[in-house]
């Protein structure tokens, strides 16, 4: 199964993560990674859902998830049409071979004692997991990652799409693969 | 503009919002609310149960197609919502339930009667609310009346902490209300449409498979438009009996788990299913590989989501139900105008096996009273105008199958969620939104013991129900699955409620008539003396058989090629058929 991309904006109001947790939770659907933040306009929170699951099963989330009441607007942020980013940080040791990967992938040493450093990694999913197999054989003490955010390539923003042409709802094709779920 | 609580505000909002009666019991974090109430226009009808609360707001809004009302107060009061609520939102009833909460303050401490009650009914309503400003109050009511009665209708929450009713406002009603997430989708497309039409006019073997979304949608008229330029049979499932008259000849009843032999099976050999608001509900499709295999699908419904949920749609039509038929009907007919197959060999083939199959029922060979026999002149003495109500099991299939429904909103049962006690706060809504009807609660001795208290406030507030209870001692339905399932070992199905309690007794207790009927020639006598009594409710103690059972039946998880039309007895069909 391949890997899919949701940006969904949503409204800022209280409770609005959980309602998306509790349908991913209620319906089955397995999340790779949530992020969610603030966007440029304050009532509107952005959230990228990274997914795995096919057509149908991705038809049936966008169609389930735009049904909640706080969902503005979805869109799947295809690979080629979209930036795709995701933060890592990683503590390991201090030592020649760690720094010479560190130099290597480009990352940022973000912190350092005498015996680990905390590199700073931000790329795309596969650079991220390159890094960390690199990284592997001399022992990872800690990381975190951010989970992955997107935005579109070009000039098209989903805010512009969706909070600019209220009231046009489309509608899902049953035969699309996954409908761009716009109000 | 003058200042007034939180708690005046709430009961203006439900003033402007149109509400004419809500079902509730006062507590603590609800409290200043029913200070107002007290002076409000609306009727109050207090009741013995949240739960009846609930159900009576869907009962009333079934009814009538008006938004249904019911408040409770914090923690366990609303906690009691919780079954109405899912079974509200499984049948897609508009209803809007208010609840009190701890003051803002307090959320969070667990505090006394403190639950998360907008936690708890997140994946059981269409939306909810937890309002801590009282300046939230009026737009929260005005957001809730709109998302539960438009769109697919659903249950909607608003939770509201207690020191919002008591902190001072201003009044402001929204009377548009917009929601940035949430356009619900009116219109059909118009491709579509024509797409559908194109199905239609090549079908040989088209079913008109009609759900509950034709009784939302006030569609039934524009039904029977379609039944007539198309002339394809008609189904009705549980949830829309009614829609379509059951005397009309193209009808061939209801399909699904316990639907006849002519429904199922017109759905499983068909080329074309015309779905109209209906969901392939796991107990219409059997197993659902099987369901209908050479069937094209046009589904129409106002739910993007239930598009493809279950089974694949060849053209969707999204929109209001009333709306897509008003424009898919004259496009048929064009379409059918250009060309129009033969459908008459069809027609013969699905009528035949109506004809040859017709629901039916043995008497019970040692003269006792039969459950279905009861339902059925039930059904025959009030008349089409009655509006029926059912619990769970048994009795409510046998409901289905031996009324004739002509009339949408005439029969009101749970059929999502399958909520046992449903029956008689339902009919308690029913009476109470439609005075003038007959109200018949058809219920089974399992189900009454559930909710029968609510009684009380029917005698009390002058909501005169009838209810039949189809006395046979066990949870009927559990029984008949033991019978057929588990080598007859009826464990904990027995309730000998011939016994104990004694519903006649227990019936004049809470201020109603009580008759009980024992023989079967005492039918129709006790039916006629339950009709005559008007100023009070009135239950019937029906003694019936306890080993009849409710067939056709598609057993769960099999397919509907293999439906049974009594115990380990396929249907003989002519060599042809198959």
């Amino acid at each position: 199964m391949a890997t899919h991309t949701l940006a969904v904006l949503v409204e800022n109001s209280p409770g609005v993560l959980a309602r998306v947790a509790s349908l991913f939770s209620r319906r089955g659907y397995n999340i790779d990674s949530l992020a969610v933040g603030p966007t440029e306009n304050p009532k509107v929170s952005r959230m990228t859902i990274v997914l795995n699951l096919e057509g149908h099963a991705l038809d049936q989330v966008s169609a389930q998830l735009f049904k909640l009441v706080n969902v503005i607007g979805i869109a799947e942020m295809k690979d080629l049409d979209s930036l795709k980013r995701e933060i890592l940080l990683v503590k390991v040791a201090n030592s020649a071979a760690t720094k010479e990967i560190v130099k290597k992938h480009n990352a940022v040493i973000a912190d350092e004692s005498k015996a680990t450093i905390s590199i700073e990694a931000v790329g795309q999913s596969n650079a991220i997991e390159s890094l960390l197999n690199d990284l592997k054989p001399h022992g990872i003490r800690e990381l975190v990652q951010s989970g992955l955010v997107a935005l579109e390539r070009g000039d098209k923003t989903l805010a512009e799409a969706t909070l600019s042409t209220m009231g046009t709802a489309n509608e899902s094709d049953s035969n699309s693969s996954t409908a761009d779920y716009q109000n | 503009m003058s200042k007034i609580n939180g708690a005046q505000s709430l009961v203006n909002a439900l003033e402007a919002a149109g509400v004419e009666v809500m079902f509730g019991i006062p507590g603590g974090a609800i409290l200043p609310a029913y200070d107002p109430i007290f002076d409000s226009k609306i009727r109050h009808i207090l009741v013995r149960h949240e739960q009846g609360a609930g159900h009576a707001a869907t009962g009333y809004a079934q009814a009538t197609g008006r938004v249904g009302v019911c408040i409770a107060t914090s923690g366990p009061g609303a906690t009691n919502l919780v079954t109405p609520l899912a079974d509200a939102q499984m049948d897609s009833v508009p209803i809007v339930a208010i609840t009190g909460q701890v003051p803002g303050p307090a959320i969070g401490t667990d505090a006394f009667q403190e639950a998360d009650i907008r936690g708890v009914t997140m994946p059981i309503t269409k939306h909810n609310y937890l309002i801590t400003d009282p300046n939230d109050i009026p737009k929260a009511i005005a957001e809730a009346f709109h998302i539960a009665s438009t769109g697919r209708p659903g249950p909607v929450l608003v939770d509201i902490a207690k020191d919002a009713l008591q902190k001072e406002s201003t009044f402001n009603y929204p009377h548009v209300v917009s929601l940035s997430g949430y356009n619900p989708v009116l219109e059909p497309k118009v491709e579509a449409v024509r797409d559908a039409a194109a199905l239609i006019a090549q079908s040989k073997k088209p079913v008109l498979y009609v759900g509950g979304g034709v009784i939302k949608a006030q569609a039934s008229a524009e039904l029977m438009q379609l039944a007539q330029v198309t002339g394809a049979p008609v189904v009705t499932t549980l949830m829309a009996r009614g829609a379509f008259p059951d005397s009309h000849q193209q009808h061939l009843g209801m399909p699904g788990m316990h639907g006849t032999v002519a429904a199922v099976t017109a759905l499983q050999k068909a080329d074309l299913l015309i779905t109209l608001g209906a969901r392939f509900d796991d107990r219409v499709t059997g197993k659902l590989s099987t369901f209908a295999q050479n069937a094209k699908i046009i589904h129409a419904d106002i739910d993007p989501a239930e598009i493809g949920k279950n089974r694949h749609a060849d053209v969707a039509l999204i929109g209001d139900l009333k709306n897509t038929l008003a424009v898919l009907v004259p496009a048929t007919k064009v379409a059918l105008a250009k060309s129009a197959p033969d459908i008459t060999p069809w027609l013969n083939e699905v009528y035949g096996w109506r004809k040859k199959f017709p629901l039916g029922y043995d008497k019970p060979a040692d003269g006792s009273v039969s459950p279905q026999h009861v339902i059925e002149r039930i059904g025959k003495i009030s008349g089409p105008d009655t509006i029926f109500t059912a619990g769970v099991g048994q009795h409510q299939m046998w409901a289905s199958q031996f009324i004739g429904y002509e009339k949408p909103r005439t029969w009101l049962n749970s059929g999502g969620l399958g909520t046992m006690g449903y029956a008689v706060p339902a009919a308690m809504g029913a009476k109470v939104g439609a005075p003038d009807s007959t109200v018949w609660a058809i219920d089974g001795d399992g189900c009454f013991q559930m909710t029968n208290q609510e009684l009380v406030t029917c005698a009390l507030n002058n909501i005169p129900i009838k209810v039949a209870v189809i006395n046979n001692e066990s949870l009927g339905m559990v029984r008949q699955w033991q019978t057929l399932f588990y080598n007859q070992r009826y464990s904990n199905t027995d309730l000998h409620s011939k016994r104990v309690p004694d519903f006649k007794l227990l019936a004049e207790a809470m201020g109603c008539v009580g008759l009980r009927c024992e023989k079967s020639e005492d039918v129709d006598k006790t039916i006629e003396a339950a009709m005559a009594i008007n100023d009070r409710p009135v239950v019937v103690d029906f003694n019936v058989h306890r080993d009849a059972m409710v067939w056709p039946m598609v057993a769960a998880g099999t397919s509907n090629d293999d439906i049974t039309v009594a115990r380990s007895m396929a249907p003989v069909w002519d060599s042809q058929e198959l």
